[in-house]
């Protein structure tokens, strides 16, 4: 298959990276998300734009990526989750989140922009990045695999299959957004 | 048409839609999900084997995500270049060195603001190498599969962000 020799070939994924990676920072540059004032406006809940952002390629994004999953064009990749790793580790880049006032892709897109504090904030994560590889195996043997979450999507959870899960999900979303909309968020 | 790249801001639901479909592609053309923090674990690896040699190579962690110049690299080059072409053409472009929201309530200093920027940093990158991904990872890719995890994920990064700007901002919703 077409597709499988492009996946496969490494120099072209190479180029298709650094594609995706300038139409993905074309797109966060342009709505706003690469402005620290626009995240910290997200945290402190007085600027949508993120959650908008983020819910309305959700809706996109899982509609074409469920199509093409029941088409057999494409695998899921998704991981496993637990209190210890997910919930532990999402509190801390939260809190890291505040603090930077970017995350790992918008840092990149507002040093594009002319942010030199996001260029700080990178050289920050890639050291953040660089001690959680030394912790791991200590934190592999101790706290990422306490509490997992045993099921690993919402239609295996449910035990509903996904063509119905997304559908619920797409209206869920669309109307939250709606309700945004109509608050004057 | 012409307009339409150089005007400051797009609708979020536009620039959203269009991160959606990017996603598509990344599924279909390079059987990966859209994620950012992978490349930093990359860089840190990279980095490292500068320093230290090839034995950085073998610690378990680099063994799971090898550090080189890959697909997942290439993510975050490319939103630098992304990023400095839509603030180009938008005429947003401009060096900034304290964010003056920061600078309201915590003053000017470019000190200041970089060590904050640099603490912050080191968080985020342990804590999204720690929960297995990022607001991009995890935030939107993951969740777009449904993926548990990425939900609950992307709940912890809101509740522990919403948290601690509230603490340094002060809970201005209320």
């Amino acid at each position: 298959m077409a597709f499988e020799r492009l996946r496969s070939n490494e120099r072209a994924q190479i180029l298709l990276g650094l594609l995706t990676g300038i139409v993905f920072g074309f797109l966060l540059q342009r709505a706003g998300a690469t402005e620290y004032g626009v995240i910290l406006g997200q945290l402190l809940l007085t600027d949508f734009t993120v959650v908008k952002i983020m819910l309305s390629a959700i809706l996109v994004g899982m509609i074409g990526v469920h199509a093409m999953k029941a088409a057999g064009l494409i695998r899921l990749h998704y991981r496993s989750g637990s209190i210890g790793a997910t919930v532990i580790g999402g509190l801390i880049f939260g809190a890291g989140f505040a603090i930077l006032g970017y995350c790992p892709g918008t840092a990149a897109g507002a040093f594009g922009s002319g942010a030199l504090d996001a260029a700080i904030g990178m050289l920050g994560i890639t050291i953040g990045a660089g001690i959680f590889a030394h912790l791991y195996p200590a934190l592999e043997r101790t706290v990422l695999k306490r509490g997992d979450f045993g099921v690993e999507t919402i239609p295996e959870l449910l035990g509903i299959p996904a063509h119905y899960v997304v559908p619920v999900v797409a209206i869920l979303i669309a109307g939250f957004l709606y309700l945004l909309e109509s608050m004057g968020l | 048409m012409l307009e339409w790249f150089t005007v400051a801001r797009w609708s979020p639901y536009i620039a959203g839609a269009g991160i959606g479909i990017l996603i598509w592609t990344t599924f279909l053309l390079s059987d990966r999900p859209l994620g950012a923090s992978t490349a930093y674990a990359k860089t840190a690896g990279i980095m490292e084997s500068a320093i230290f040699g090839k034995r950085v190579k073998s610690m378990p962690y680099y063994r799971l995500f090898s550090p080189k110049f890959d697909w997942q690299w290439m993510i975050v080059a490319g939103v630098v270049i992304g990023a400095f072409i839509s603030s180009y053409l938008s005429g947003t472009f401009g060096l900034l060195l304290v964010p003056p929201l920061f600078a309201e309530s915590f003053g000017a200093n470019v000190v200041l603001r970089a060590s904050v920027a640099l603490f912050g940093g080191i968080l985020m990158g342990l804590g999204a190498r720690w929960a297995g991904g990022c607001t991009s990872g995890h935030g939107i890719s993951g969740t777009l599969q449904l993926s548990i995890a990425s939900w609950v994920a992307a709940a912890c990064f809101f509740a522990g962000g919403i948290l601690i700007a509230g603490l340094m901002f002060g809970f201005r919703f209320i």
